[in-house]
């Protein structure tokens, strides 16, 4: 096991430098003057000379490099060019949305899908199973926009139990800031939670095939029995891989469910980043969440550890 | 004890079994033999009611007077486990990879309500002693992927004994195993039923087995019992055609008649293949292991030379090597005076061809049986006469050539095997290497794929390397024998004087662990 951590951990490391040097690189190799480029056409060549400066564009390569990336280690991601703020407070503030929001969505996508899917595989070729089989379809075609817009429509016009859209923050209480993240999140566990549910079915269907199932029922489990006792656990592995892409999608990938709620999130500060050419936060943000999925993929190598004791003793 | 009474089942309308009727004793072994298909792993799944949804069974089967068809299936899931048991063919997969045998164990007694956790625990330590799985040796935090085959089918029995059934159904649980490791596990299975009483429904393709284990013997064909009797009556007897058709091609010998001519064809000198292996520590040095240590073995022109061993002695890696898939770390190996690695020639590799154990696997299933008869050709160039060339070797292993538009699945299992050979013919090669070729085929089947085997010999003046873990079969068709062990080749020599009179201890061991048929 501490071998196996061991070698996960390297990995994790050598991953995380290899991705710090494509995104330094991807900054480097854009044509031109990335400060020309933030200020636009009609900029003043002293104020393109200042920002150089104030970039850290001057010096060679490898300076700029380590003095980026040292700064990162310490938690100094550099200062936003468009809010003049340093750019680890802003991601701070968007992390306490997109983090708890994130981790809303996958509990309940995850505890939507694998009873749903367990049911399923349980009731293979019937009804039941074609019922689920078509409803997961559909949660995966429609696009997570088109439920919020349902559920804002139903749960906080027609019935205004939850807020259309915002964020009161953190301050304003617990129950307050969970209620206006509870539509957003629903929003977005639908589909994971049709994805996750149509893995965790077959996964289990594969394992009921298994020679094992068979001994559990000579065993004189029922069925049900021997799905929760043996099958569970061995169709995990697949289900943790699916909730790790997922966890690393949500955290970004919310930015239309962001913009349709009002919500200050990480996708939505990369997407101004972007559009207002706010290199500096472009950058830090991405290498964050570079660091948030190598970070979650090395928790879901854990938990296949977990499960999984071939992994443990290292075979 | 149990009786089965006019037993039928049909599946989805299709009949599968008709009219069995078997009784099994206390303490008694039934042995129940048949040719593949012939409903015997369905009459043991018919007695646990384990059967798929669409099938229909009638007729009865009582257990101490209780007619269990008539059971619902929560009664059934009381039955299965504690009145009645089960081990299965392969215990590699029978248990749960990630569950320790010890809750495997544990697990019968608790989903029966017999014992609490700690008592439970206990039951499972006290019968996995007794099935010679100690837990001072194999403590029970242990996981099945830290046992061999053979440790695993004991936690099998273990956990199918548990309750102390009534009657143990053991259905092939050996085929799967080395014959040292057979020769134990049927040792342990004799003792229990005498110990504890039960009765034991032993099924089995091995004639062999089933004679050397059972008080009585059903043999079964297309579903049906079509004699049932005391195993010397039955022996002796054999009152039903298919019962001597069965005992006939099971000692089948083929007649021999080609002579080889004594040059060497193929010359393994030395041969060594080590094996990397995953590193202990993270930086560590790379540990390897030595699949083939120092082999050397000379094949004559038109010879069939055997190679036996128990699995993992390294038979397997030596095949790949001399077949010219791998490397060799130091030694060589010689076709006809040219050396085989696997940067030789194309002509070479054509000269020598393989036939495994599974056609089934080794065939492409979405081409047609002309496109996998051509394979070889990517060796040499399609030939001029390619269409007239795979119409002879079809029709020489006794196909149609119709059947070249045929797709894998349109044959049965000896049929393919056919094709594969067929396969192996079809570039003319001078040595075929038969990596088990005839080790999942049905006794009848086998003896025909011999027959052709040894015709084809004949006929070609091939050469064979027959590589088996069925000491029967190669002492019916090879010239000389080779065992392996670990690795080394522990004794050589003409097949018929190490059979009769073998002098290594391993070799010897391994011919007194074979289940032999009495003579008739």
């Amino acid at each position: 096991m501490i071998h196996y951590t061991a070698t996960r951990l390297l990995s994790l490391t050598l991953s995380l430098v290899a991705a710090s040097l494509v995104v330094f690189a991807v900054v480097e190799v854009i044509p031109g003057d990335p400060a020309a480029y933030m200020l636009g056409l009609n900029a003043a060549p002293e104020a393109v000379e200042a920002l150089r400066d104030e970039l850290g564009l001057t010096g060679s390569l490898a300076e700029r490099y380590f003095s980026w990336a040292g700064g990162m280690l310490r938690g100094d991601f550099g200062t936003s060019f468009t809010y003049r703020v340093p750019v680890a407070d802003l991601v701070a503030q968007r992390l306490w949305v997109s983090v708890p929001l994130a981790i809303f969505a996958l509990v309940l996508s995850t505890l939507i899908a694998l009873p749903v899917g367990m049911l399923a595989a349980a009731r293979r070729g019937r009804a039941t199973d074609y019922g689920i089989m078509g409803a997961t379809q559909l949660g995966i075609a429609v696009p997570n926009f088109w439920f919020a817009m349902l559920l804002v429509v139903l749960l906080a016009i027609t019935w205004p139990i939850f807020p259309a859209g915002g964020f009161p923050g953190w301050d304003a209480g617990f129950w307050p800031a969970l209620k206006a993240l509870t539509l957003p999140a629903v929003a977005l566990a639908l589909p994971q939670a049709s994805i996750l549910a149509r893995v965790m079915r077959s996964a289990l269907i594969e394992t009921l095939g298994q020679d094992y199932i068979r001994t559990a029922r000579a065993k004189g489990l029922t069925e049900g029995q021997a799905i929760r006792n043996h099958g569970m656990r061995n169709a995990m592995i697949p289900v943790l891989t699916i909730i790790g892409l997922q966890f690393s999608f949500l955290l970004a990938g919310a930015i239309i469910i962001e913009k349709v709620f009002f919500l200050p999130g990480l996708g939505l500060l990369i997407f101004q980043g972007i559009t207002q050419r706010d290199l500096v936060v472009v950058e830090s943000v991405v290498m964050l969440l570079v660091f948030a999925v190598i970070l979650v993929t090395f928790l879901v190598d854990l938990a296949y550890a977990a499960v999984d004791p071939r992994l443990r003793h290292g075979r | 004890m149990i009786a089965l009474d006019g037993v039928s089942l049909g599946i989805g309308g299709q009949p599968i079994l008709h009219n069995v009727s078997l009784r099994i004793d206390a303490g008694k072994v039934l042995g129940l033999v048949g040719e593949s298909g012939s409903g015997k792993s369905m009459t043991a799944l018919s007695v646990m009611r384990l059967l798929p949804e669409a099938a229909t069974l009638t007729g009865q089967i009582s257990l101490e007077g209780r007619d269990l068809t008539a059971l619902s299936e929560r009664q059934m899931c009381a039955v299965r486990g504690a009145d009645v048991g089960m081990i299965f063919q392969e215990p590699m997969t029978a248990l749960n990879p990630v569950q320790s045998i010890g809750d495997q164990v544990a697990e019968t007694l608790l989903v029966h309500g017999a014992a609490g956790r700690a008592e439970a625990a206990r039951i499972a330590r006290e019968r996995l002693t007794r099935v010679g799985m100690s837990p001072d040796r194999f403590p029970l935090d242990r996981f099945p992927h830290e046992l061999s085959g053979g440790q695993r089918q004991r936690v099998c029995i273990a956990l199918a004994i548990a309750l102390r059934p009534k009657l143990l159904i053991a259905d092939e649980p050996t085929t799967a195993l080395d014959v040292t490791t057979q020769a134990k596990i049927l040792e342990l299975i004799r003792e229990l039923v005498r110990e504890e009483g039960m009765g034991c429904l032993l099924i089995s393709h091995d004639l062999a087995v089933v004679a050397q284990m059972s008080d009585r013997i059903a043999v079964m064909k297309s579903g049906e019992v079509v004699e049932h009797g005391p195993t010397s009556d039955v022996l002796e007897q054999m009152q039903h055609p298919y019962t001597r058709a069965l005992f006939e091609a099971s000692r089948h010998q083929p007649n021999r008649t080609h002579e080889r001519n004594g040059d060497p064809l193929l010359e393994v000198r030395e041969a060594v293949r080590d094996y990397p292996l995953k590193r202990a520590r993270l930086f560590g040095p790379r540990p390897s292991f030595r699949a083939v240590d120092g082999v050397s073995l000379t094949i004559q022109r038109g010879e069939s030379l055997g190679l036996v061993g128990e699995s993992g002695c390294g038979k397997s890696t030596l095949t790949r090597a001399i077949l010219g898939l791998e490397p060799l770390q130091d030694g060589s190996i010689l076709l006809d005076g040219k050396p085989v690695t696997p940067e030789m020639p194309a002509d070479l590799r054509r000269r020598m061809q393989v036939v495994f154990q599974d056609p089934y696997g080794s065939f492409n299933p979405r081409h047609r049986v002309r496109r996998l008869l051509a394979e070889p050709f990517h060796l040499t160039g399609r030939p001029a006469d390619m269409e007239a060339r795979l119409v002879e070797a079809l029709e020489s292993v006794g196909l149609a050539p119709s059947d070249l538009e045929k797709f894998p699945h349109e044959f049965s299992g000896g049929q393919r095997q056919r094709i594969a050979i067929a396969r192996a013919l079809v570039a003319r090669p001078d040595l075929i290497v038969l990596d088990e070729a005839v080790s999942a085929l049905d006794v009848s089947i086998r003896a025909q794929i011999l027959d052709l085997l040894v015709e084809l010999q004949a006929r070609h003046g091939l050469t064979y390397l027959f590589i088996s873990h069925d000491l029967t079969v190669v002492r019916a068709v090879t010239d000389r024998v080779l065992v392996m062990r670990a690795g080394r080749i522990v004794e050589s020599g003409e097949t018929e004087a190490v059979f009769a009179a073998p002098r290594n201890p391993y070799t010897q061991a391994l011919l007194a662990a074979a289940p032999v048929l009495p003579a008739a």
